[in-house]
């Protein structure tokens, strides 16, 4: 019987592992060298904030895997030799595959600096990293994070629910605004300040200086700033982990070059998730796309042509969601940094400055093309429909109230929003359908 | 602010000490005629001269010293009697109740002269000490948002030192409250002016522990409000649930007695009120007139038609997290410990053969005590259904739904009763599983696995099993606490009353277009 060898327990060989275990009786086994069992590496936060246990962070139990019939070997891979069909392990073992995915993720990047190896200076993407910012962060008083995206706002928010208090430098004149919209970004500087976090804009780290012992003692900035920290967060982005695959067959590039069936140059070799770049990304996406819901795409994929129903590569409309602090946050169809020529925006702020919706839809048709969402909660199915079948703005706006996903008796703005585009746009002037009454609403008939 | 948290945490401890000590306090010079008044005929006849032998001239400074000495003779005596088969002499009352009277009618000192003072220096000392390490957080919480910081470091919520201490002391006293509550002679003393201003009545045992249950709620939906004062949905919940325990579980029973009208909680249903039908309550009903009937007619339509009316709309939540006592307590002063629940599939198969078991139990039990009512005849198939309902009464409602289900709330988390023991929930939630509107939504594709919705789930649901396929989550026991969806960091769960047809959802699959989003 066909052996799937998949190499990386995380989401996206963990989602292949299950798809073919679904639809086929194939030997299969998950070879990773971070822990023994699947986790959910988005929720390490929680487990150094004390919200959960580490426990807690493994999405099935540890029955599932033999109930399954999925084989775990926790060792690393040294190399692979793609002719012989063989895996070399660390210890000196070996294990033959038939098909084999590469699921390897991502690690931080580290971009040189001096200073950068100091006790005390970590990124955070592994079990290993949470544990070691465990041990770095004990006792400390302040810290410096570099680099601001999603894992840097992570980070900040962890070392402030132990009272560390953190200085924050980002490269950009406001929070990821690389990714979003001037306001939202804005909004969010807003947010992450209230938290009494020292944000430095257009601040980048020069180097970080050792306090004779081999730890951090302080780090100076390009402007020659210097700020004295006992810890120091790499937060600058992954890249993907692909070091021992170099000098093979295999074609890479940033990542593991894949075709749109996520084949590589070398049969029986797939590559998925983090570490996998794609030679023609589907429309609208990067070559390499490092999201949770991505790899869990593209583990199901892989797992229909495996199991012999060649399948391309469609991830759909576009989606995301993350956390900044105490705002959440969800992203539908494309919202670029910057407005396009042929786009027109509607953005709506509410009086408290933490909530807002960014809609940009076509200027000509009014078509929608996104929808950014900061402490509104919306439906991903609807909006994935709408999006799909390319409704007008003028449609959406009317049939707001479908796509709220805010819990009960939360309040509610669609009214608020539809005035702004009113005040906006007055020669189109919409108007929302009446609100149910209180009994029919009670009943929900 | 730190400070003003620790100071109120001391004077707490320092309130619950003296209430606690005060079982080994007070003056009591029992007389003759206390003997005399505390017992029936019977009694006296049984006990009295040797009771007169003992106590009269002595002074006792706790009652625990009269309770045993009491509950020693009174058993021995019975033994006796019992042995030497003279039936009617046998005394069936329970000693802890009978020496209750007589503690109470000979206490002189602290617990009759300074009853208010003596309820400050616990009641007291208890909320203000309690306020004051609550209301902080309203500052020390910073900025509105889910903060459940340290929760799984602290030796209180993670089944530390703190953990087991609580444990403990919650047990012992249920234990004591349930069948030893002469030793808590002192307390019920202190809270006697408040039932007699309510009812007329000095207060029992179940007064004091009506009056604590208000009290604990209400300063722990204090903590509720500042917690979640970003949710609606979890400030009007409590504060909901709280008005239901105070006003319909509480003061409307006590007030009816006032009136010489029964006793009664209209909103607790059959099979939670698992005596609703024993002889003695349908005769005390149907004796009291026309509003006697009236409520005979209520509790039947509650179960029979509110209940699965509400259920069918909105999901057993409408009961077990807005409006019932035990769900009411869970809430507030459980809530610390809901992350606690066992998660694991063996602790969901446990939960239903029990819950269902007990629901089948606490059927049976009725049908023979109706069978009993109406027939006379006092015998089901050679088992007396007085032991049936004795059994019922002891196993379930004083060691499960009190020793266990709130005792254990520091172990095993908050709805140990709610999810293995409640009939009615196991009634509402073949309901809720089968027809009902009620479900979780999930948000298509959005959950990233985290796991923060099981761990907070109080049921010990898994609801990330369901979340990242992206199917909805319908559980019977979910109670609609909506914590799952105020936890979650992606909003990937709501609470949702909709049409049946796609409640449950499909799992999420890619096709020709790409993810397949739709949940219908
Ligand atoms: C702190 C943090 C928060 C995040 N939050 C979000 C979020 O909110 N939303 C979102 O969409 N994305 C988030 N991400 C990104 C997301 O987690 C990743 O995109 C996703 O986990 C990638 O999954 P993967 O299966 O491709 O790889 P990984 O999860 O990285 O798994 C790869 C595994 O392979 C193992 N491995 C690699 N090489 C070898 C070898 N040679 N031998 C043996 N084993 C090997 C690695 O040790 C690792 O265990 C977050 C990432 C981090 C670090
Ligand atoms: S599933 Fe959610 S709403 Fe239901 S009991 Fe669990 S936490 Fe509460
Ligand atoms: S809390 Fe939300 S994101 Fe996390 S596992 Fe549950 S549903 Fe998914």
């Amino acid at each position: 019987m066909k052996h799937i060898v998949i190499v990386g327990n995380g989401i996206s060989g963990v989602t292949a592992a299950r798809f073919i275990r679904k639809h086929t009786d194939f030997k299969i086994t998950i070879v990773s060298a971070e822990t023994e069992y699947f986790f959910s590496r988005t929720a390490l936060m929680y487990v150094y904030m004390g919200h959960m246990k580490f426990e807690h962070t493994k999405p099935y139990e540890d029955s599932f895997w033999k109930k399954n019939n999925i084989n775990l070997i926790k060792q690393y891979v040294n190399q692979v030799d793609f002719k012989q069909k063989r895996l070399h392990f660390e210890s000196g073992d070996v294990l033959d595959y038939d098909d084999l995915i590469l699921a390897t993720g991502s690690k931080p990047n580290k971009f040189g600096w001096l200073g950068q190896d100091l006790i005390g200076v970590q990124g955070l993407y592994s079990f290993q990293d949470l544990e070691s910012m465990e041990n770095n962060t004990k006792n400390i008083n302040h810290a410096v994070i570099v680099g601001g995206g999603l894992i840097g706002v992570e980070m900040a928010e962890m070392l402030t629910s132990r009272n560390i208090t953190v200085t924050f430098l980002v490269r950009e004149n406001s929070f990821w605004n690389i990714v979003l919209p001037r306001q939202e970004s804005e909004l969010i500087n807003r947010h992450i300040r209230e938290h009494n976090i020292d944000l430095k804009l257009s601040t980048e780290l020069k180097e970080i200086i050792d306090d004779g012992n081999g730890r951090v003692k302080s780090i100076i900035t390009n402007s020659g700033e210097e700020i004295s920290c006992e810890f120091v967060g790499l937060t600058v982005g992954v890249q993907p982990n692909i070091d021992f695959l170099k000098n093979s067959d295999l074609k890479i590039n940033k990542g593991i070059l894949v075709n749109e069936f996520l084949e590589t140059n070398l049969p029986n070799v797939y590559a998925i998730g983090d570490c996998a770049e794609h030679r023609t990304p589907p429309m609208g996406r990067r070559a390499i796309e490092q999201v949770w819901y991505s790899g869990r795409i593209m583990g199901e994929t892989v797992a229909h042509t495996i199991c012999n129903k060649q399948t391309p590569y469609h991830p759909g409309i576009w989606f995301n969601s993350a956390k900044f602090f105490d705002i959440e946050y969800q992203t539908y169809g494309i919202v670029n940094a910057n407005l396009g020529d042929h786009e027109e925006e509607l953005y709506w702020e509410y009086k408290d400055g933490k909530k807002c919706i960014h809609f940009i839809f076509d200027k000509l048709n009014h078509k929608l093309i996104g929808v950014n969402t900061f402490g509104i909660r919306l439906r991903h199915e609807v909006f994935d429909k709408w999006l799909r079948e390319e409704k007008t703005i003028d449609y959406v706006l009317l049939n707001l109230k479908q796509a709220n996903f805010d819990p009960e008796f939360f309040n509610n703005h669609d009214e608020e929003i539809i005035n702004e585009f009113n005040i906006k746009f007055p020669e189109v002037n919409i108007h929302a359908e009446k609100k149910k009454d209180t009994f029919t609403s009670l009943f929900s008939l | 602010m730190k400070l003003i948290k620790n100071i109120g945490l001391i004077i707490f401890i320092t309130g619950l000490v003296i209430f606690s000590s005060t079982t080994f306090m007070g003056e009591f010079h029992p007389t003759k005629n206390n003997i005399h008044q505390s017992l029936s005929v019977q009694q006296y006849e049984n006990i009295g001269v040797q009771l007169e032998n003992i106590f009269i001239g002595k002074t006792y400074t706790s009652p625990t010293v009269i309770s045993s000495e009491f509950t020693k003779i009174y058993n021995s005596v019975n033994e006796n009697l019992k042995a030497e088969q003279q039936w009617d002499k046998v005394m069936w009352d329970n000693p802890q109740i009978v020496v209750y009277k007589l503690i109470k009618s000979s206490a002189t000192g602290l617990f009759i002269h300074h009853q208010w003072l003596m309820f400050l220096l616990t009641f007291g000392l208890g909320i203000i000490g309690s306020l004051m390490y609550i209301i902080p957080d309203v500052i020390l919480l910073g900025t509105l948002g889910i903060k459940n910081n340290q929760i799984f470091q602290s030796s209180a919520t993670n089944r530390g030192w703190i953990g087991w201490i609580s444990f403990v002391y919650l047990v012992v006293f249920y234990i004591v409250l349930y069948f030893f509550p002469a030793i808590l002679s002192n307390q019920i003393l202190i809270v006697s002016p408040i039932s007699i201003a309510l009812s007329g009545n000095p207060s029992s045992q179940w007064f004091l522990y009506g009056l604590i249950y208000c009290t604990v709620m209400t300063v722990m939906a204090v903590r509720m409000f500042i917690k979640y004062r970003h949710s609606k949905y979890q400030i009007l919940r409590t504060g909901t649930v709280l008005f239901f325990q105070i006003a319909f579980a509480f003061l409307i029973p006590e007030v009816l007695v006032r009136f010489n009208l029964p006793y009664m909680d209209f909103k607790n249903a059959w099979p939670l009120d698992y005596d609703f039908f024993f002889d003695w309550n349908i005769n005390g009903l149907i004796s009291s007139g026309n509003i006697g009937i009236f409520m005979f007619v209520w509790g039947i339509v509650l179960t029979l038609i509110i209940v699965p009316v509400f259920t069918y709309f909105y999901g057993k939540r409408w009961y077990c997290s807005w409006v019932c006592g035990c769900g009411g307590l869970a809430e507030t002063l459980g809530d610390p410990y809901r992350q606690l629940s066992d998660k694991s599939i063996k602790a969901w198969k446990i939960e239903r053969y029990l819950i269902n078991s007990i629901l089948i139990f606490a059927i049976l039990m009725t049908a023979a005590t109706l069978y009993t009512y109406i027939s006379g005849n006092s015998n089901l198939m050679g088992i007396s259904t007085f032991d049936i309902q004795k059994s019922y009464g002891f196993l379930i409602g004083a060691i499960f739904s009190g020793v266990i289900g709130t005792g254990f709330y520091p172990l095993m988390g908050n709805r140990v009763w709610c999810r293995f023991g409640c009939p009615l929930a196991a009634y509402m939630g073949l309901i809720q599983r089968f027809k009902s509107r009620f479900r979780i939504t999930t948000n298509g594709g959005q959950c990233i696995s985290c796991g923060n919705c099981s761990t907070y789930c109080e049921m010990g649901i898994d609801v990330r099993w369901y979340a990242q396929r992206g199917q909805n989550i319908v559980r019977s026991s979910c109670v609609g606490c909506g914590v799952c969806s105020s936890v979650c960091p992606r909003g990937v769960l709501n609470l949702e009353n909709r049409n049946e047809s796609g409640r449950f959802g499909k799992p999420l699959e890619i096709n020709d277009n790409g993810l397949n989003i739709s949940n219908t």
